[in-house]
């Protein structure tokens, strides 16, 4: 496979793309982290859901 | 389960939580095929290498509009029938529709510049497609800066109704003017006009694309329960810490 005089468009178009994609990946798992720890410690702190279940309880 | 069931977030959580490591591992590995078949796809007699670009550059030039139509139906759900989700499903799009239409932009740009002679040009497909990365842009504005949930759902969902004028506009741009784009060569009356040698991998990348958008939508709108959930409880501790006794 040879880019030829192409190859700094083709490479950093991909590049980039990785990036971004990577980003949205790490970022969105930064969240799911971030809002689990808050459930958490409103579980620590006594708060409850009107069902009764565990804040932190996905169901 | 039903789909009526789905209108329950609880029972949403669930199934994308079960959902969400089948849907990761099928996008993984639809990305590697069809990376493998871009590297390995012929180059064009005209456009040389930079073809590669295309293989990128259109499943995320798709998904702009694809993301916009998903947010429209979810402000459809919104305004028409208060579905629960509908307000969580258009927010957690909002941000991956516009790293796609960034995306499609800048890549569009990169594959121009040695085709067309430039980076940029005020060309009506060009411009559209800048319009709706703006307006992606300012609905996640807005969400944030409306603290009302419910009045943000509402003024978010009828923006999107209205930005959505815009997804004909782009789709059709290339017909309605003399543009430096060039026209459809996949969606059009009388079939594709790409090679199959540049339509296998660009549909199996734009497959894989669509379900990376799946994948990480799931995720964002679990995410987005999760912190309405936050939102709730913390009321909660206020009206308990205010009704104790001093």
């Amino acid at each position: 496979m040879s880019l030829g005089s192409y190859a700094p468009f083709i490479v950093i178009s991909y590049l980039l793309v990785t990036a971004v994609v990577l980003m949205l990946i790490i970022w969105i798992a930064i969240d799911y982290h971030r809002q689990k720890r808050h459930l958490r410690e409103l579980e620590a702190g006594g708060v409850a859901r009107r069902s009764g279940r565990s804040p932190t309880d996905l169901r | 389960m039903t789909l009526i069931d789905l209108a329950n977030p609880t029972r949403f959580l669930t199934l994308a939580t079960r959902l969400l490591p089948w849907l990761a591992a099928a996008t993984a590995i639809l990305l590697a095929i069809g990376l493998y078949q871009s590297a390995m796809a012929p180059d064009d007699y005209q456009q040389g290498a930079t073809v590669k670009i295309m293989f990128i550059h259109v499943p995320n030039a798709w998904l702009s509009m694809f993301v916009w139509g998903v947010m429209s139906l979810a402000a459809l759900g919104t305004l028409v029938w208060r579905h629960p989700l509908a307000d969580v499903a258009a927010k957690a799009a909002a941000p991956i529709g516009a790293a796609f239409t960034f995306l499609a932009l800048v890549t569009g740009s990169l594959w121009g510049r040695p085709m067309w002679g430039t980076y940029w040009e005020w060309d009506a497909r060009l411009t559209s497609v800048l319009i709706l990365f703006l307006m992606y842009l300012g609905l996640i504005a807005l969400w944030r800066a409306v603290e009302d949930p419910s009045r943000a759902a509402r003024a978010a969902a009828i923006l999107t109704l209205v930005g959505a004028i815009n997804l004909p506009v782009i789709k059709f741009s290339v017909d309605w003017w003399n543009t430096l784009h060039q026209p459809a060569s996949v969606m059009r009356i009388g079939g594709p006009s790409l090679d199959r040698a540049f339509l296998i991998p660009l549909l199996v990348m734009a497959v894989a694309f669509s379900l990376l958008f799946l994948t990480l939508h799931l995720a964002a709108m679990r995410n987005e329960i999760l912190r309405r959930r936050v939102r709730a409880l913390q009321l909660i501790q206020v009206a308990q810490a205010s009704q104790r006794p001093a």
